[in-house]
């Protein structure tokens, strides 16, 4: 009785729906695409994803602890996890352990957690951490290596897969060092190798995505097709994914057909890099992009392009998370140009005029 | 509803909640057995509270004048029971504060004896005024739950000339279905009373909008409404909330009605189904509106159903009669989505109250609201286009301005946006309260002003009165100096004659 004491507003039903759930849901999309990159990557890649994970979590716990906040219920709404998730997918397989965790943590605690946790960030802290180890340690950020199948000869086990998270890659293994796609015909480029001649020796992605790069990159169908469930699912909605590939690939099918000597074509574009990740779970992220769909598809095409520009311009073979966090910063101005009609009300609010 | 339709034809705005309106919708209506006392309230209407005319101790007959309207917008009150006033005074009001209002209980004796009516042969030939006159008189409300007096709202579609007579019979708010059973059981009636609202109002022809959750009503208003093809009954998609009158209107006829204007200013006045049956009863039988059917629902009734009783039944009477499988864990008047928990059941049953829902433990139960995550469901469910999230935001920082700029002030508490909140956060109660928080500074804003104006106005009083003062002073002052001379110049001439 004690409820109908405390008098309620309505509505007196609510939806089934809640944050957990749509974090699971996100989750799930992603499973498909990280069970495949496990496949190809082997123990390291999964050891690496559990500390990415697992310090991410931490962070976000920890951060609350000292803010005398309830753990529990905030680390179960699975925001952490699908954070370290997001990070452990954009990060070199074989990366060190030290990498995963250092990033897992920069996410929670400061992209998330300094700026008031849940809601409360302005950019997506996945995308800072990744910037954050990019600027920092360079080196091992860009040490991509070639698949090697968990079932294939010569790949390690869980115990060597944990010794080459934990003390590197070990001189005997069996690991072909390597670059990515993108890196790969930039660093040609700048040597003056044009792509006519540099792509015949490029690492050839094959159909199912067999080729050096991170867990979201090799598995880019997976993740589209993840993202395309989450659509039907209503939790994204069309407008940021769609426009972000169609910002990535117009200029791409523009300048190829141009100078195909000088820039690389439109579907290596899209299936490259972080271009299906960002599209589909990176910039659709709802805490850091506008909130309405006009809003949405400026956000998106503005993701689209940046990251084309990076990635012809730039120093950067890979731009999906510079373009992320600047379209991030920019989200507040969207939102606060770009809002709905509101019913009886011209775009600019005042009272429209009765007609018959 | 196929593929295409989801896709294309579904309006962008609301939401699509279980509807819970079966099995009780498909229940048949069952007769409420006279209860013992009544409860007759003064304000079960928008507008002045009716004056009571009977006196304790009284006698009265079912359908009698209990208390007269006051003011313009008001409506009178009629006994629903044939009985004796036993006292005027205190009841509980259908509110969640528990507040009493004032009503007239009458004991039953139980005889059913109704006043002398006088019915009318062809209320279609009658004046518009007076159908309205004799709305009016029956003390016809809303009956969607607005209870605005639709005889007001009849000489305002007289006065602006309406075209169309939009009927709701969308009963959007799930559990209900009072206005689903009357279109099965009374879909004549109905039909005769929107034609007799047409008349009233002058307008052409009828729009009967009715969600295509309910085919059996929609078969029956058909059938109904064959002989009379300026009656037209139109399926509208189920999708709350489609029984709002803005809503509604823009599905039907595709006008948009302005910010700040009424409906009639765009050639449309909407009435409500069962309003339509109760000016059938009043024009055609000259019978006041004194019972009504109510949805009884929810999971802590045991055989839930609608229930034709009088008005001011205690609701407590209404679920005994229903049967209760626990002590409900909240009782609210009207639908879920905008209905009013009430405090306790013994409160009366008034005109407006489409249904009485007790809710179980688990449909009672109210997730913790956690953090705004910024989906932006609410912007998208919004049906009046609004940012309910940019809102919330500003009326938790306690910046009401702010969350007036994002027009509130339009936002109709239909509650989609809590509804589908991923996050639970009470919006509809954030709205309220910043509603009402700038209401009561606009009135302390009219008041202050109006005393500064009283301030000023004696300011100046007082200038002008001194002023005044003064310039009497040096008026009598002058003529007192005037006097003096003439007298010292008499004196003089006296002098001077006395001299010669």
């Amino acid at each position: 009785m004690n409820a109908m004491n405390t008098p309620i507003s309505s509505p007196h039903t609510t939806t089934t729906q809640s944050v957990s759930r749509v974090m699971v849901t996100v989750m799930l999309a992603l499973v498909p695409a990280t069970l495949f990159g496990f496949w190809l990557y082997g123990w390291p890649s999964i050891w690496l994803w559990l500390v990415t994970v697992g310090a991410a979590t931490f962070g976000e716990a920890f951060c609350l602890r000292l803010m005398d906040r309830p753990v529990l219920p905030a680390v179960h709404d699975g925001s952490a996890i699908l954070t370290g998730w997001l990070l452990a997918m954009s990060l070199p397989p074989w990366a060190p352990w030290w990498i995963g965790a250092f990033g897992g943590l920069f996410a929670t605690m400061l992209a998330k957690q300094a700026f008031g946790g849940l809601g409360q960030n302005l950019f997506n802290p996945a995308m800072v951490a990744r910037v954050a180890l990019l600027i920092s340690f360079p080196v091992q950020m860009t040490s991509w290596v070639a698949p090697l199948p968990l079932d294939a000869i010569g790949a390690p086990g869980p115990i060597s897969g944990l010794l080459v998270t934990l003390k590197g890659i070990p001189s005997g293994l069996d690991a072909v060092a390597s670059a990515s796609l993108l890196g790969f015909a930039k660093t040609e480029l700048s040597r003056g190798v044009d792509l006519l001649q540099s792509l015949g020796h490029a690492p050839i992605p094959t159909w199912f995505g067999s080729r050096p790069g991170s867990l979201g990159e090799t598995a880019a169908w997976l993740i589209a097709a993840g993202g395309v469930v989450m659509m039907f699912l209503r939790i994204i909605s069309w407008h940021i994914p769609l426009a972000m590939l169609a910002g990535i690939a117009i200029p791409a099918a523009i300048l190829h057909a141009v100078d195909p000597a000088r820039y690389l074509d439109m579907p290596t574009h899209l299936l490259s890099g972080g271009a299906m990740l960002g599209a589909f779970f990176i910039a659709t992220d709802y805490v850091t992009s506008p909130s309405t769909p006009k809003g949405q598809l400026i956000f998106g095409a503005g993701c689209g392009v940046l990251t084309y520009v990076i990635r012809t311009w730039a120093g950067y073979p890979e731009g999906v998370a510079f373009a992320v966090l600047l379209m991030n910063a920019l989200t507040p101005i969207i939102d606060s140009y770009v809002k709905p009609r509101i019913y009886g009300r011209d775009r600019k609010g005042s009272a429209l005029k009765a007609q018959r | 509803m196929g593929f295409f339709e989801r896709i294309f034809k579904e309006p962008r705005w609301g939401v699509h909640p279980d509807d819970h309106k079966r099995p009780a919708a498909d229940a048949p209506l069952r007769i409420l057995p006279p209860p013992a006392k009544v409860y007759m309230p003064l304000q079960q209407h928008v507008g002045g509270a009716a004056r009571p005319i009977v006196l304790v101790g009284q006698k009265v007959l079912k359908g009698q004048l209990l208390a007269e309207p006051s003011g313009n917008i008001s409506a009178p009150i009629h006994a629903p029971v044939s009985g004796t006033v036993a006292a005027i005074g205190e009841v509980t009001a259908p509110h969640a504060s528990g507040l009493g209002f004032t009503a007239i209980t009458i004991d039953n004796d139980f005889e059913n004896r109704w006043i002398e009516s006088e019915p009318v042969a062809d209320p279609l030939a009658l004046a518009p005024e007076e159908i309205t006159k004799r709305t009016a008189a029956a003390g016809i409300v809303g009956l969607g739950g607005a209870t605005f007096p639709s005889a007001a709202k009849f000489s305002l579609g007289r006065r602006l000339k309406v075209d169309t007579l939009i009927v709701n019979g969308g009963e959007c708010e799930p559990y209900l279905s009072a206005d689903d059973r009357i279109m099965r059981d009374s879909a004549a009636a109905v039909v005769d009373g929107v034609r007799i609202v047409m008349r009233a109002i002058g307008a052409e022809q009828a729009l009967v909008g009715i969600e295509d959750n309910k085919p059996e009503a929609i078969a029956a208003m058909r059938v109904a409404a064959k002989p009379f093809p300026e009656v037209k009954i139109r399926p509208v998609p189920t999708r709350y909330p489609m029984g709002s009158d803005r809503q509604l209107i823009q599905t039907l006829t595709g006008r948009e009605v302005p910010a700040d204007a009424r409906a009639a200013e765009v050639g449309v006045l909407v009435h409500n189904v069962s309003t339509c049956a109760a000016v059938h009863q009043a024009v055609r039988f000259g019978r006041p509106l004194v019972e009504r059917i109510v949805t009884i629902n929810g999971g802590a009734v045991k055989e839930p159903g609608n229930i034709f009783a009088p008005i001011g039944t205690l609701v407590s009477e209404l679920l005994d009669f229903c049967g209760l499988h626990c002590e409900p864990a909240r009782i609210i008047l009207g639908g879920p989505m905008m209905g009013t928990p009430l405090p306790h059941a013994q409160v009366p049953l008034v005109k407006g109250a489409s249904g009485i829902l007790a809710f179980d433990a688990k449909e009672a139960f109210v997730p913790e609201a956690g953090p705004c995550i910024r989906c932006g469901n609410c912007t998208r469910a919004c049906p009046m286009g609004l940012q309910p999230l940019e809102m919330g935001a500003h009326i938790r920082a306690g910046d009401l301005d702010g969350a007036e700029k994002f027009m509130l002030g339009d936002c109709m508490s239909c509650g989609c946006c809590a509804y589908v909140c991923p996050s639970h956060i009470p919006l509809v109660q954030y709205f309220n309260h910043a509603k009402g928080e700038l209401w009561a500074k606009e009135r302390t804003k009219l008041r202050v002003d109006a005393s500064k104006r009283l301030v000023e106005a004696r300011a100046q009083r007082l200038e002008r009165e001194a002023k005044e003062k003064a310039e009497a002073a040096a008026r009598r002052k002058a003529e007192r100096a005037a006097a003096k001379a003439k007298a010292a110049a008499e004196a003089q001439g006296q002098a001077e004659g006395e001299t010669a």
